[in-house]
């Protein structure tokens, strides 16, 4: 079904206000972070407002509430990802940087000789156009372990070279973690091979939805992942909020990584043991109402649908490519076929710098992201310093991806030709 | 438009033609540096005669504030004695962290006044003050050898 972006942004309360001197707002940076709809807005600053507590302490009745909140919006994200073994598989955590951390940490901290225990010989496979947040946990717990780091390289058009699938991830794989979607091409690496072949050796597949669990429909059981994460704020939830999905068997064997409140059973002066999953995970007086405002945007974006939102997206980015290619000096980073991609779209504009670009955008009213996106081995092997990124979501339409073709034509005659 | 006081003419023209760019391959120094949140890079080579900066190069790659003001900093530093570039560097840097309070000191900074404009533009600051950092790092290299 076609979305109405009109009565969508009517939900959006951003979207009232105007940016550099009364131009209306284009956001195409949603990739970085998503605009907030009024439901999470709402849900987050209600639940301050009315059902503040500290979740699973103590037994009045706004404990009780704010439990019940924490605990419901935890049944919501099981759902959302079509979590096999119910709420229980689902860890929140501050962001989904910290999710992949809890991973390599709890692994750096598992007894030698256990399941995921690493060592020299063993291997951590990841790819070449991950984020920093899902490349440099792992080359730290290799570093740590003495275990090997592995790569899929990236082919020229911004797709995974499969080629070596068997030798890459080799007997001695542990893990594999990889993006889902990349944030800087927009390429959805396809995952069936990958994970059969990491089945095959026993690793366990970890895998980044920041970029796709906002946009398209998510079932963890159907991808036959082992791990995923995902940021709350690029799915129009609160900042402060991540998650990390994992299959109960492997949560349970799987050591904690932060130590404290509310993730222990028993404790004496000189040990103590865990609560079982996920509060094992969850240290600390949780953020519940950043967890309560992601549930109301998962709420939001399956009412709406996450198969129209993504058709949506992708018809927009069919246009975007069309429109931007269209363009004299414009090269399109990533692929540029409309398959198997979502809508992050980076591209060059030769002689005018990103930067440059993205400030001339910006006088028009445009946001867009401009550098090397927390990429940079990914840059460093498309031979490009930096892009321009457009992002889209189920908020933008035609008329902003015509906004940004014109913009990028306008700055090519502001700047000249240098 | 406001656009219009970030890109000067002057500032478009160094970016264009950049000047003292391609390094010596003799040197007193070397630093590089890096604009971690956007990837610009600039390497800066120092030659000093007693007290002189007898030899300024660099090479980089970036947008045009920062490449342009390496240029325009290396056209001005080039010959001056190390006390008279640090008064400059320390005049630039507060011109830098004026929001667009200042118009700078023309005696001093010549055509560099023309980067005013970006302290208006705090995204931008960083990227006008990468050649400046360098340069103040390898005066520090070079005096300390």
């Amino acid at each position: 079904m076609p979305l109405s972006v009109e009565e969508i942004r009517k939900d959006f309360p951003i979207f009232e206000r105007t940016v550099r001197d009364g131009k209306k707002l284009i956001y195409l940076d949603s990739g970085a972070t998503s605009q907030k709809p009024n439901a999470v807005i709402d849900a987050e600053s209600d639940f301050y407002r009315f059902h503040n507590s500290a979740a699973h302490r103590g037994v009045h009745q706004l404990a009780e509430e704010a439990t019940d909140a924490y605990e419901g919006a935890r049944e919501t994200v099981a759902t959302f990802l079509g979590a096999p073994g119910g709420s229980n598989e689902i860890v929140f955590t501050k962001s989904a940087t910290e999710a992949l951390n809890l991973l390599a940490y709890a692994m750096g901290n598992a007894a030698p000789g256990s399941r995921f225990a690493l060592e020299p010989g063993d291997r951590i496979v990841v790819t070449e156009m991950e984020h920093h947040s899902n490349l440099v946990p792992w080359q730290q717990l290799a570093q740590r372990t003495g275990a090997e780091l592995a790569w899929f390289e990236v082919t020229p058009d911004g797709r995974l070279d499969l080629s070596a699938l068997d030798t890459v991830i080799s007997h001695g794989t542990k893990v594999v973690a990889l993006t889902h979607q990349s944030n800087v091409l927009g390429t959805i690496n396809p995952l069936d091979e990958i994970v059969r072949r990491a089945h095959e050796v026993g690793a366990v597949v970890i895998l980044d939805a920041c970029q796709s669990a906002p946009h398209m429909r998510i079932n963890v059981e159907e991808l036959g992942i082992d791990f995923l994460a995902f940021s709350g704020h690029k799915a129009l939830g609160p900042t402060g909020v991540g998650v990390l999905w994992g299959r109960i068997n492997l949560l349970e064997n799987l050591p904690p990584f932060l130590f404290g409140g509310s993730m222990i059973e028993m404790v004496t002066m000189t040990s103590a043991t865990w609560a079982p999953v996920p509060q094992k995970f969850e240290a600390g007086v949780p953020n519940m109402a950043q967890a309560v405002g992601l549930a109301a945007a998962l709420d939001y974006l399956t009412k709406i649908g996450m198969d129209n939102i993504h058709a949506h997206e992708s018809a927009l980015t069919g246009l975007l490519l069309d429109k931007l290619l269209a363009i004299d000096k414009v090269a399109v980073i990533g692929p540029t076929s409309n398959t198997e991609r979502g809508s992050a779209l980076s591209f060059t504009v030769s002689d005018i710098h990103p930067h440059d670009l993205g400030q001339f955008l910006d006088s028009q009213g445009i946001a867009v992201r401009t550098g090397a996106h927390c990429a940079w081995p990914l840059a460093r092997r498309l031979n490009v310093s930096a892009t321009t990124r457009a992002s889209l979501y189920l908020y933008n339409d035609e008329q902003d991806c015509q906004a940004l073709a014109d913009g990028v034509v306008a700055a090519q005659r502001y700047f000249g030709s240098f | 438009m406001q656009l219009d006081s970030l890109y000067q003419e002057v500032i478009l023209d160094h970016y264009k033609h950049p000047q003292h760019k391609g390094l010596s391959s003799n040197f007193d120094a070397q630093v590089h540096h890096v604009n971690t949140s956007c990837g610009d890079e600039i390497t800066l080579n120092i030659t000093l005669e007693a007290d002189i900066v007898s030899s300024l190069t660099w090479d980089g790659q970036g947008c045009s504030i920062s490449q342009a003001s390496v240029s325009m900093m290396s056209d001005l530093l080039l010959g001056k004695s190390i006390n008279d570039a640090s008064a400059i560097l320390s005049s630039f840097c507060e011109l830098m962290a004026s929001k667009g309070t200042s118009t700078g000191d023309a005696d001093l900074l010549e055509d560099a006044v023309a980067f005013a404009g970006v302290s208006k533009f705090p995204g931008r600051i960083k990227c006008a003050l990468l050649g400046w950092m360098a340069f103040k790092d390898v005066v520090i290299q070079a005096q300390s050898k």
